[in-house]
């Protein structure tokens, strides 16, 4: 025998939204269920994965590949117009451009120097700022991964800034860093002069490795830390057993195991660090002078804010900077294939 | 039916009502888009008169996008060039549409009004070649190169301002003397782009655009006023985040509003920006362009409003132009920009400039009295049409012989070079 509150359906909250949901899925499921039918029927069974993997290869095509190829019809092509059908063939004229140099480490015997000058900006920042990322990352990775306390709360510290907008991070520094800036303001108040730390070479390349390192490295410590964390605690064990103190530890038992991650950390943002543009772009826009002026913003400029386009020019910088990047990626791929094995 | 089915057809109802819907007609007003850049009020003042546009025409809506100078500069070639662009703009680099803009000539009620209203020069720059006579925009008004000072700390540093005739070399003297008696930060400044540098460097003798209308930059004239610009740098008179951080045009008006800089070298169309920003803060006066081997000149310019050829609503963009030259309106626009006028009509019947502020009437005063000192070169740079290869291209090179990165000889000569190559990779 059934007891009468048995025969009344369920009609709590959390049964309404239930039911509903269900039948928004099989209505959703019953659109394409007719006409997936006939597709698997037709196609076969084995092929119909390709249909389902269409979508992502037409975003892959669309965005990327496209763009890729678009960039060589350019490359080979001169003139100021947009429209690759209506430029004209110039073949290898804008290679030959930004490669002629008399002496490839003077910049001013190149015919294109601004380009040098960039290619030599973007080494010495990419060089510094890399060795310097590592490091901080690193450094901070372990001591966040150590017993410390409000460890929840430096974590997210370190991890904030990352969640900035690149434009946001200039703005910020560049209102601390300017001339009538926050941090002149605290040196002149305590007797000091004024230091242009905008308009000054050294100061300004200093400072954009400086903020590129405190915007990023956030990203990089959560990686080295989840690479410390996969280190077995018995090792270290073992080596305090030994006798080792925590110094010989880190370099004999930290170090080698962390050397697959710190391997991707080294080659993301060495990738990173090629392709500097929004930070330094808003904050010195690439000076003084040239001084700041990376790769990024040269193709940027002779792309897009030069009066009058030059488009071969930009894309041929950004094909040689992409066999670059490319070179390095397969001497990555090789070491870690070396050290995997 | 089984409800499986029923789904079906339901869904089915949805999509053709929805495809219905898409493609049918709307018989709503027709929208034009106007993408505009403002320096003061001029989004404002446009919206203005465009309300009144819509009240005369409730067929014709008309969308105003106020967009940041920089994408003006930057992205609208590309957006025009794609066919992605507005139907209308107010652009300042008349060179870089030509080909791609609406020829009005056909589409007006009366195209000789339009064409007796407007500098031939101007229109001419906005023609693509072998065109002699299409009407394709119209300056909205007309800028003049000239230096903004701070007439307060001149005052309160007892320094007597120097006279009309006075050169370079006598303002720089004087506001220095400024800065050491009253303690403001820096002397002088000029905004870094190759526009405003050549009225001064002009007013030295410089020769920059040859008979045949092909610039040359390494003149006596255009090397002194860099030797000038530099001495300021080597003696702290002048703010150097302006010429030495930027990728663009980076005015000195904002230091000069803030009370830091004693005087600016920019144009007429920062007037109305000034005014409200400086309020009662200090007085300041615009004074006429010092003097030297070459004379006294500034540097005409002024921004232009243009109709794409992409457009889908041809005769309704050239109803709004129409609309936008007349008389009663342009002088309306140029009452409340603030703008010297550069329609014919209005200028005859003279403009009623909407403020009582003597700072601003002084200053268009001053403004008004430099026009017919404007030497030729000084009126056909800006419709040149690769003024803004000259521009860009001169603020980055002098910005380096300013670091010491490049000597001057070495700028002047990369500059000539950057602009031969722009010219030959335009015209290819």
């Amino acid at each position: 025998m059934t007891t009468r509150s048995q025969d009344i359906p369920d009609q709590s909250p959390k049964t309404i939204i239930e039911r509903f949901w269900n039948r928004s899925l099989e209505f959703i499921v019953s659109i394409f269920d007719v006409p997936f039918r006939y597709l698997q029927r037709w196609m076969g069974m084995r092929r119909m994965p390709y249909i389902f993997v269409i979508p992502n290869l037409l975003i892959f095509g669309i965005f990327i590949l496209f763009p890729m190829l678009l960039n060589f019809a350019y490359a080979f092509t001169g003139g100021s117009n947009f429209i690759p059908t209506e430029r004209r063939w110039v073949g290898f004229d804008n290679f030959s451009k930004l490669l002629n140099c008399t002496n490839y480490f003077d910049p001013n015997t190149c015919s294109q120097d601004l380009f040098w000058r960039a290619v030599f900006n973007t080494s010495g920042y990419v060089i510094a700022q890399v060795a310097l990322m590592v490091l901080v990352s690193l450094l901070t990775a372990v001591i966040l991964n150590r017993r410390i306390k409000a460890r929840g709360f430096f974590r997210s510290v370190f991890f904030y800034p990352v969640l900035l907008s690149p434009i946001v991070v200039a703005l910020i520094w560049k209102w601390i860093l300017q001339e009538n800036g926050v941090l002149n303001g605290l040196i002149t108040a305590i007797g000091f002069e004024s230091v242009s730390f905008l308009a000054n070479a050294n100061w300004a390349q200093f400072w954009v490795v400086m903020i590129s390192v405190w915007a990023y490295m956030g990203f990089y410590t959560l990686i080295l830390l989840a690479g410390l964390q996969g280190i077995p605690s018995e090792l270290y064990e073992a080596a305090k057993i030994d006798g080792a103190n925590e110094l010989q530890s880190f370099f004999r038992v930290t170090l080698p195991l962390l050397m697959p991650t710190m391997l991707v950390v080294l080659v993301l943002s060495f990738i990173r660090a090629v392709q500097i543009f929004d930070i330094v772009f808003a904050f010195t826009g690439g000076g003084p002078g040239t001084a700041t002026q990376y790769l990024v913003q040269f193709i940027y400029d002779n792309g897009f804010a030069s009066p009058t386009r030059q488009y071969g020019i930009a894309t041929t910088a950004s094909i040689l900077m992409a066999g670059v990047l490319i070179i390095f990626t397969i001497v990555q791929l090789v070491l870690q294939r070396e050290d995997n094995e | 039916m089984k409800p499986q089915r029923l789904l079906i057809l339901l869904s089915v109802l949805v999509i053709t009502a929805l495809l219905i819907t898409a493609c049918g007609g709307s018989d709503g007003p027709v929208e034009i888009r106007f993408t505009i850049y403002s320096d003061g009020n001029e989004a404002e003042v446009m919206r203005g008169l465009l309300d009144q546009f819509e009240a005369a025409n409730p067929d014709i809506t008309v969308v105003l996008d106020e967009v940041p100078y920089q994408t003006i500069d930057e992205q609208l070639p590309v957006q025009v060039e794609t066919g992605e662009g507005p139907d209308i703009a107010r652009i300042t680099n008349f060179g870089a549409y030509r080909g791609q803009l609406l020829d009005l000539l056909p589409l007006l009620e009366d195209d000789d009004y339009f064409t007796n209203n407007f500098p031939e020069p101007v229109l001419a720059a906005m023609r693509p070649d072998g065109d002699t006579n299409g009407l394709y925009g119209y300056p909205d008004g007309l800028t003049v190169t000239g230096p903004f000072v701070n007439k307060t700390l001149f005052d309160q540093a007892g320094v007597e301002m120097p006279g009309p005739d006075a050169s370079w070399a006598d303002w720089t003297a004087a506001t220095a003397a400024v800065v050491e008696a009253s303690g403001a930060q820096y002397a002088i400044s000029v905004d870094r782009t190759g526009h405003r540098f050549a009225g001064p460097a002009m007013s030295m003798g410089a020769t920059l655009i040859d008979s045949d209308g092909n610039f040359t930059v390494d003149t006596p004239g255009f090397r002194a006023f860099a030797e000038t610009i530099n001495g300021w740098h080597t003696d702290g008179l002048t703010p150097e985040e302006v010429w030495l951080v930027g990728d663009s045009v980076n005015s000195c008006i904002d230091a000069f509003k803030s009370g830091e800089l004693v005087m600016c070298m920019t144009g007429s169309w920062q007037i109305n920006g000034t005014a409200t920003d400086v309020g009662d803060t200090f007085d300041w006066v615009v004074v006429p362009n010092p003097s030297g081997d070459g004379g006294s000149t500034g540097v005409a310019g002024g921004a232009g409003v243009v109709a794409f050829a992409d457009t889908e609503h041809p005769e309704e963009v050239a109803k709004v132009m129409e609309f936008l030259i007349q008389a009663e309106n342009y002088s309306q626009w140029s009452a409340q920009t603030l703008f010297l006028p550069a329609q014919t009509d209005v200028a005859t019947q003279g403009v009623d400039f909407a403020t009582d502020d003597q700072n601003i009437l002084d200053a268009l005063t001053v403004f008004t009295a430099e026009i017919p000192k404007l030497q030729d070169q000084a009126v056909g740079l800006n419709v040149h049409p690769f003024a803004f290869a000259y521009y860009r291209n001169s603020a980055d090179r002098i910005s380096q012989y300013l670091t010491g990165e490049l000597t001057l000889d070495e700028a002047l000569e990369r500059l000539q070079q950057d602009i031969d190559d722009a010219i030959a990779e335009a015209s290819g």
